[in-house]
């Protein structure tokens, strides 16, 4: 029998996309994002010790809407990758596996991940005066 | 590394087109991946037109009418008919099943029905397990004992059986081990779902004397840890077990013993 010719039936071609794999792809792409994140945040601090043009380059940037997008992004990457984190300590202690209590806690991660980031901005506008 | 896209052989392609029989009322399309080792094409998806009111109600009475009056070479695995043999483990409507236990009627739309994803496809519908089976004698799949056999059986508390409930009940349909994302990257060295909650299965029966040698040999960060409870095989499993939770159990296990 020819085995070696053999082809790969689909994969994720085909695979409908669950709840699961959609959390948990996006634990590790908020993962990366945030290491790709503290690099602007390591550029950041270095420009306060170079000195104020330094300083004033850089965080005209994170200032622009632009930057504020990404800073955006990254503080619902943080949250969620925190709360989903904490759904991992509690799957490594052998708590939350069936599957309602699993896409109960999936769901509720997502929900707080966003009210968080949204809370987070709208605490750090308000402080700086820039909503009444 | 993961391969997210799929070798030149493997791409799949728009195959024939079979019409429902004349005077067909209730017509429903079965898209069906079909590969022929012999012809040298790739793979392609054929579609076939059956009459719902001349079926049985599930996606195996379908295939095995298929087979028998519209195309005799349309090739899958089967043997019992009602999901504790795992035979007919197949991708059904985007999600790893048995026909035998998939209604017709659950599926909106048409039916697509492709091999378990990301193996050798042996032909159509059938994969090829041989590494599948392999990984499953290497967790050594019986009891295992040093002290003297004793003169009767070797005996549980009721208790002790109700820790392999959820366990012994595993068909080996493989569902679970090709739906998950971690065994489609480093199938060649994960074990895979199915096989790690076999593994627990002994681990977990107080009759077994190996249990530190079981964990030895899991011990690895591929064969064990590779698992990084993304939960498709407990969500897909069609006999309702959590590979997932008996994971988990197997790192606790590691973890107490340190």
């Amino acid at each position: 029998m020819n085995s070696g010719n053999r082809p790969l039936s689909p994969h994720i071609q085909v695979y409908r996309w669950q709840w699961t794999m959609l959390l948990s792809i996006t634990h590790r792409a908020t993962g990366i994002a945030l290491a790709a994140g503290s690099l602007l945040l390591v550029c950041w601090l270095l420009a306060v010790a170079s000195g104020p043009d330094a300083f004033a380059a850089v965080h005209g940037f994170v200032g622009s809407w632009f930057g504020r997008l990404l800073l955006f992004g990254w503080t619902w990457a943080l949250l969620y990758h925190l709360f989903n984190g904490i759904r991992h300590l509690f799957w490594d202690a052998g708590i939350g596996f069936e599957l309602p209590a699993a896409r109960a806690s999936g769901y509720a991660v997502v929900a707080a991940s966003v009210a968080a980031t949204l809370a987070v901005w709208i605490a750090g506008y308000m402080s700086a005066g820039a909503l009444g | 590394m993961a391969e997210f896209t799929l070798p030149a052989n493997s791409k799949v392609k728009d195959g024939k087109k079979w019409p429902a029989a004349a005077g067909a009322k209730r017509a429903k399309a079965f898209r069906i991946y079909r590969w022929n080792p012999d012809d040298g094409a790739n793979p392609h998806v054929d579609t076939y037109t059956i009459d719902l009111d001349d079926c049985g109600p599930m996606v195996l009475d379908a295939l095995i009418k298929l087979k028998n009056e519209v195309d005799a070479t349309l090739t899958f695995r089967r043997s019992c008919r009602e999901g504790v043999c795992g035979s007919c483990a197949m991708n059904i409507d985007g999600t790893n099943t048995l026909a035998c236990t998939k209604y017709i009627s659950d599926i909106g739309g048409d039916v697509k029905i492709y091999p378990l994803p990301h193996m050798p496809v042996v032909k159509d519908l059938v994969p090829d397990l041989t590494t599948a089976y392999a990984q499953l004698s290497a967790i050594e799949p019986w009891l295992k004992t040093t002290s003297p056999a004793p003169d009767r059986e070797r005996l549980q508390e009721p208790e002790e059986r109700r820790r392999l409930d959820g366990l012994y009940e595993c068909i080996l349909c493989f569902c679970c081990t090709t739906s998950c994302p971690s065994y489609w990257w480093n199938g060649d060295r994960y074990l895979g779902p199915a096989i790690l909650l076999q593994a627990y299965r002994w681990i977990a029966d107080s009759r077994d004397e190996e249990t530190g040698d079981r964990l030895d040999q899991l011990e690895d960060p591929f064969r064990l840890y590779r698992c990084h409870t993304i939960m498709n095989c407990t969500k897909t499993c069609p006999k309702g077990l959590n590979p997932a939770k008996a994971i988990a159990e197997i790192k606790k296990l590691m973890v107490a013993r340190q």
